[in-house]
C-alpha cells in the first residue's frame, strides 16, 4: 500500500478523508488517487458531496479527518493558496470570478502571482509586459477575441464559465479540479468547453465533476462515483456502465447508458 | 492581404496597451493638481486652509486604499491619523523637531499599529469588521486622553519646536513654507499611492474587493495582501496626521476624534471612490465648505452635511469625481 | 459594601433595559435585512423630544406621552423604511453606514433647529419620582418602574417572537431568507412591519431615557457607539443575545462609573473589541 504510493505517477491522493457538519456527515472515508496526466470523472447525485471533496482537497475546508497528498507531500494543514502554488488549481461550480475585472486583467493578475509579482507594491504593471502577454495567449487560446477587455460581468454566461478554466490554467497546475465547469450552459457550448479540456498539456492531471452521462464517457478514462459521501466504485467507463449497484443507485436502473 | 497586416496590431500590442491606458492621467487629475498649484498665488490669505484641506486629500487617499481598491471599511481611520500627528508632535516637543524626521516617525509609529490592526482584523467582515474598527478608534482616543502626561489630554499637545524644513526653510505665519512643504510631501505620495494602485499588488487589492473567495484559488494570500494594504494605509494615514501636526505645530486630541473618522469617510464618497483623486478632490470641497458655512451657522452645516451625503449616497454616481467624468464623456460623445 | 453593589446592579439593569429598547429593533433590522442603521438613535431622540414637548406645551401626563413616542416614532420609521431604507436593501455595506449618518447629522442639525442645544429637563409624576427602601438598600422609583416595565415588554416581545406566526416568519427569514422567500412569505411586507414595530421601541426608549440620562440634540451620536455594540455583541438577530449584551453593558458602565472613574469608556471599549475578536458573530449569533 504505502510502496504503491510513493510510486511516482500518483499526484494526487487521499487517505481516509471524513468530513462533518455538526451531524452532518458530507465526506466519509474517502481514499482516492489521481496519477499524472489523468483524465478522471468524480461522479454521484446531487448532494453527494463531491464539491465538499473538491473543497477539501484545495483547502477551502479542513477535513474532520485523512490526509491530503499532494505531489506525494502532506498538505492537510497548506492554506489554500500555497496548494495552489505547487499546482493544485481549481475551478467554482458557481462562477466566482471578478465582475469590474476584464479576462485580461484576471489572468494577467493570476500570472503576476505565479511569477512572483504581486508582493511589491510599487512595481508598475505596464511593465510586466511579459505577464500581459502571456494573459493575452492564453485567451486568445480559448477564442476571448474583444471579449478579453470587457468587463467580466457583461459577458455571456459561457464565456465566464470559460474563464473560469483560464483562470485556473493560468496558475500553470500540475492537477486541475473543474468542479462541473458545464454547469448550465447548452450542449453545444458544453462540447466546446470539454474538447478544450481534453486538449490541455498531457502531464496535466484532470479530475472533473459533470451529471452529463455522455460527456462522462466520453472523456473520462476513470470514473469515481460519490454516494451519500464514499466512494461506491470506480472503474473504468465500461466498468461503471456495467456496476449494477451504480445502475441502481446513480444511474435509475441504466435503460440508456 | 500583406500590405493590411501591419495595420491590424497585434493582440498583445493591445493587451498591453488596455493597461497602459488604465494607469494614464486623467483630466480630472491634472486639473486637481494644477488648480492645487495655482492655489498658492490665487488665494495668498487662505494658505493655511488649502494646506489643510490637502492635507485632509491625503488622509482620505490613505482610506481610499484601503476602502476603494481593498473594500475593507474602516470606521476607525481617525486611529492612524492621529497617532501619525501625535508621534510627529512628541518628536518635535522633545527636540527631534526635524520635518522629515517626523514625517517618517509618524508614518514608522501609525504603519506599526496598522500593521498589528490588520493581524486583528483580518478574520471580519460586515458589522463585526466596523464595529471593531471604531472601537480601535474610540481605544486610541480614550487612551490619548487619559495618559495626558504624555499627550496634554484636552488641552493638546503643547511646546512643538519644529525645525526648517531640510534646515533652510521655516516655518512661517502665513504659512508659504508649510503650504509648499505639504503640497510637496503630498503630491510625493500621491504618485506613490497611484503607483500602488497600478502595480500587480494593486490589482491583487481590486481582486480581493471584487471577489474574497477566488483570490486564493489564483495563489495568492488576501492576509498578505490585506496586511500590507493595511499598514501601508496606516503609514500614509500617519504621514498626514504628522504633516498636520507640523504646519501648526499644535496637536490637538481631536485628531483621533470619531468626528474625524466619520468625516474622511464622508469626503472619501463626496468626491468619488476608488480612484485617488476623488479622495483629495472631496477633502478639498469638504474643508472649504466647512469653513463656509460653519462659520456662518453649525448647525445649517450639519445640516447640509448630511443632505449632500444622502443625495451622493442615493445618487450612485459615483462622487464629484463619477460626475465630472460622466459629464467630461457625454460632452466628448457630443462632439 | 453589598449595598454599592446592589444598587450598582439595579442601576445598571435599568440603563441595559433602555439600551435593550432602543438596540432591539436594530438588532432586527440588522439580523433580517443586513441593514446597517445607524440612524436608529435618531428614532430614540424623536420619542424623547415627543415626551418632552407633549408634557411642556400640551400638558399631558406622563405617561401618556409614552404611548404617544412609541406610535410617533414607529410613523417616522415606517415612512423612512418606505421611502429610502428599502432601496438600499442587499446594497453595499459602506452605503448604509453613509447614508444613514447623513440622516443622522439631519435629524441633529433639525433638533438644534427646533428645540434648541440646551437639555431638555422632564418632570415625572411624583410616584416615580422618590426612592423606595428594598431590602438592604434605598433604590430610585423610576429605574424599578424601568426595569418593571422593561420585563414586561421584553417578555412580551420574546412571547411575541416565540409563539406568534408573525414572530416565527420573522424567525424564518432571518435564519434563511431566500427559504422563506420560496416559502411564499413576502418578506418586504414582513420587514416594514418589524421595522415599525422596532422604531415604536426605540420612541418607547428615547421617552423613557430623558429623566435618566437626559436629552440633547447629540443623544443619536452619542447613542450611535452604544447602540452598535449592542447589536453586534449581542449577535445580530438575536433578541437574547441583544438583552444580554444590553444589560451587561448597562452593569459595566455603572460600576465602571463608580470603580473607575479615570478609566472612562476604555474598559467597554476594550472588553468589546476584545470580544469581537473572539466570537466576530457575536455572543449568541450563528
Ligand atoms: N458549509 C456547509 N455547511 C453545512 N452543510 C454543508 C456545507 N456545505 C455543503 N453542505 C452539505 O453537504 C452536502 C454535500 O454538498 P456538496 O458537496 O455541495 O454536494 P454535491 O457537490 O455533490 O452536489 C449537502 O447535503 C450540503 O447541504
Ligand atoms: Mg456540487
Amino acid at each position: 500500500m504505502n510502496i504503491n504510493s510513493a510510486s511516482p505517477e500518483t499526484v494526487l491522493e487521499t487517505r481516509g478523508l471524513h468530513k462533518s457538519f455538526g451531524a452532518l456527515r458530507v465526506t466519509q472515508d474517502v481514499s482516492f488517487r489521481l496519477p499524472q496526466g489523468a483524465r478522471y470523472a468524480l461522479i454521484g447525485p446531487n448532494g453527494a458531496g463531491k464539491s465538499t471533496l473538491i473543497n477539501l482537497l484545495t483547502g477551502v475546508l479542513a477535513p474532520s479527518s485523512g490526509t491530503v497528498l499532494l505531489n506525494g507531500s502532506d498538505v492537510t494543514r497548506l492554506r489554500p493558496e500555497e496548494r495552489v502554488r505547487r499546482g493544485l488549481a481549481r475551478t467554482f461550480q458557481i462562477n466566482t470570478l471578478f465582475p469590474e475585472l476584464s479576462p485580461l486583467e484576471a489572468a494577467t493578475l493570476a500570472i503576476c502571482q505565479r511569477r512572483g509579482l504581486c508582493i511589491n507594491p510599487f512595481r508598475a504593471l505596464s511593465g510586466c509586459d511579459d505577464a500581459i502577454d502571456e494573459a493575452q495567449a492564453l485567451l486568445a487560446d480559448f477564442d476571448f477575441g474583444d471579449d478579453a477587455g470587457r468587463p467580466t460581468h457583461e459577458l455571456p454566461y459561457g464565456r465566464q464559465r470559460l474563464l473560469e478554466i483560464v483562470l485556473a490554467l493560468a496558475a500553470k497546475p500540475k492537477v486541475l479540479l473543474l468542479d462541473e465547469p458545464a454547469a448550465g450552459v447548452p450542449q453545444q457550448e458544453s462540447a466546446e468547453i470539454f474538447t478544450a479540456i481534453e486538449a490541455l498539456p498531457s502531464d496535466v492531471a484532470v479530475l472533473f465533476i459533470e451529471h452529463d452521462m455522455d460527456v462522462v464517457f466520453r472523456f473520462a478514462q476513470r470514473i469515481t462515483v460519490l454516494v451519500a459521501g464514499r466512494i461506491l466504485c470506480e472503474g473504468t467507463p465500461d466498468e461503471i456502465a456495467n456496476h449494477p449497484e451504480v445502475r441502481e443507485v446513480y444511474l435509475g436502473d441504466g435503460e440508456n447508458v | 492581404m500583406v500590405a493590411l497586416a501591419p495595420r491590424i496590431p497585434a493582440p498583445s500590442v493591445v493587451a498591453r496597451h488596455l493597461f497602459l491606458r488604465r494607469s494614464r492621467w486623467r483630466w480630472e487629475e491634472i486639473a486637481f493638481w494644477l488648480i492645487a498649484a495655482a492655489s498658492f498665488f490665487l488665494f495668498p490669505g487662505h494658505h493655511v486652509l488649502i494646506t489643510q484641506a490637502l492635507i485632509s486629500g491625503l488622509f482620505v487617499v490613505s482610506l481610499d486604499l484601503l476602502l476603494g481598491y481593498s473594500g475593507i471599511a474602516s470606521m476607525g481611520h481617525a486611529a492612524f491619523f492621529g497617532i501619525g500627528a501625535y508621534t510627529a508632535g512628541i518628536l518635535a516637543q522633545q527636540g527631534w523637531g526635524d520635518p522629515l524626521l517626523g514625517l517618517i516617525g509618524g508614518a514608522i509609529v501609525a504603519g506599526a499599529f496598522g500593521a498589528l490592526c490588520s493581524l486583528l482584523v483580518a478574520r471580519l467582515h460586515g458589522a463585526a469588521l466596523l464595529t471593531v474598527t471604531l472601537g480601535i478608534g474610540l481605544l486610541c482616543y480614550e487612551l490619548a486622553n487619559k495618559w495626558s502626561s504624555l499627550t496634554g489630554g484636552d488641552d493638546g499637545l503643547q511646546g512643538m519646536i519644529v525645525q526648517p524644513v531640510l534646515g533652510l526653510f521655516a516655518f512661517d505665519i502665513d504659512g508659504n513654507v508649510g503650504f509648499i512643504y505639504a503640497f510637496v510631501v503630498i503630491f510625493i505620495f500621491y504618485l506613490l499611492a497611484r503607483r500602488l494602485v497600478n502595480s500587480p499588488f494593486g490589482l491583487a487589492l481590486t481582486g480581493i474587493r471584487e471577489n474574497i473567495r477566488r483570490v486564493p484559488a489564483l495563489g495568492i494570500s488576501v492576509r498578505f495582501q490585506l496586511m500590507m494594504a493595511f499598514t501601508i494605509s496606516a503609514a500614509v494615514a500617519g504621514v498626514a496626521g504628522a504633516l498636520l501636526a507640523e504646519t501648526t505645530q499644535y496637536v490637538a486630541l481631536e485628531v483621533l476624534s470619531f468626528d474625524r473618522s466619520i468625516s474622511v469617510l464622508i469626503m472619501l464618497v463626496l468626491g468619488g471612490i476608488g480612484n485617488l483623486v476623488g479622495g483629495m478632490v472631496g477633502a478639498m470641497v469638504f474643508i472649504v465648505a466647512r469653513d463656509q458655512l460653519a462659520a456662518v451657522n453649525p448647525v445649517y452645516w450639519n445640516f447640509w452635511l448630511g443632505l449632500i451625503l444622502c443625495v451622493v449616497v442615493m445618487s450612485g454616481a459615483g462622487g464629484i469625481v463619477g460626475f465630472l467624468r460622466r459629464l467630461g464623456d457625454r460632452i466628448g460623445n457630443g462632439r | 459594601m453589598i449595598g454599592p453593589l446592589v444598587n450598582i446592579l439595579i442601576n445598571g439593569l435599568a440603563y441595559g433595559v433602555l439600551l435593550f429598547l432602543m438596540a432591539g429593533g436594530l438588532s432586527v433590522t440588522m439580523g433580517l435585512m443586513g441593514f446597517a442603521n445607524l440612524a436608529h438613535g435618531s428614532l430614540a431622540m424623536l420619542g424623547g423630544y415627543i415626551v418632552v414637548g407633549l408634557m411642556r406645551d400640551y400638558h399631558w401626563p406622563f405617561l401618556l406621552t409614552l404611548p404617544a413616542a412609541a406610535i410617533g416614532a414607529a410613523i417616522a420609521g415606517w415612512i423612512v423604511e418606505r421611502t429610502i431604507f428599502k432601496r438600499f436593501y442587499g446594497g453595499k455595506e459602506l452605503d448604509q453606514v453613509l447614508l444613514t449618518i447623513g440622516i443622522v447629522s439631519m435629524t441633529v442639525a433639525i433638533a438644534t433647529y427646533v428645540w434648541g442645544s440646551t437639555p431638555q429637563p422632564v418632570r415625572v409624576p411624583e410616584f416615580l419620582d422618590g426612592r423606595v427602601h428594598v431590602g438592604i438598600v434605598d433604590v430610585g422609583t423610576y429605574r424599578l418602574f424601568l426595569i418593571l416595565l422593561g420585563g414586561l415588554l421584553t417578555l412580551g416581545l420574546v412571547l411575541g417572537i416565540e409563539r406568534t406566526t408573525f414572530g416565527a416568519k420573522i424567525r424564518a427569514a432571518v435564519d434563511n431568507r431566500r427559504m422563506t422567500v420560496s416559502c411564499g412569505i413576502n418578506v418586504d411586507r414582513l420587514f416594514t412591519l418589524a421595522f415599525a414595530i422596532g422604531s415604536a421601541l426605540a420612541g418607547l426608549g428615547g421617552g423613557l431615557a430623558v429623566y435618566l440620562v437626559g436629552l440633547d440634540p447629540s443623544f443619536p451620536v452619542k447613542y450611535l457607539v452604544y447602540l452598535l455594540i449592542v447589536v453586534v455583541v449581542g449577535g445580530l438577530g438575536s433578541i437574547q443575545g441583544t438583552l444580554l449584551a444590553a444589560i451587561a453593558l448597562g452593569i459595566c458602565d455603572v460600576a465602571g462609573k463608580y470603580y473607575v472613574p479615570e478609566a472612562g469608556a476604555f474598559v467597554l471599549y476594550a472588553v468589546t473589541v476584545l470580544l469581537l475578536l473572539w466570537r466576530p458573530q457575536g455572543i449568541f449569533g450563528r
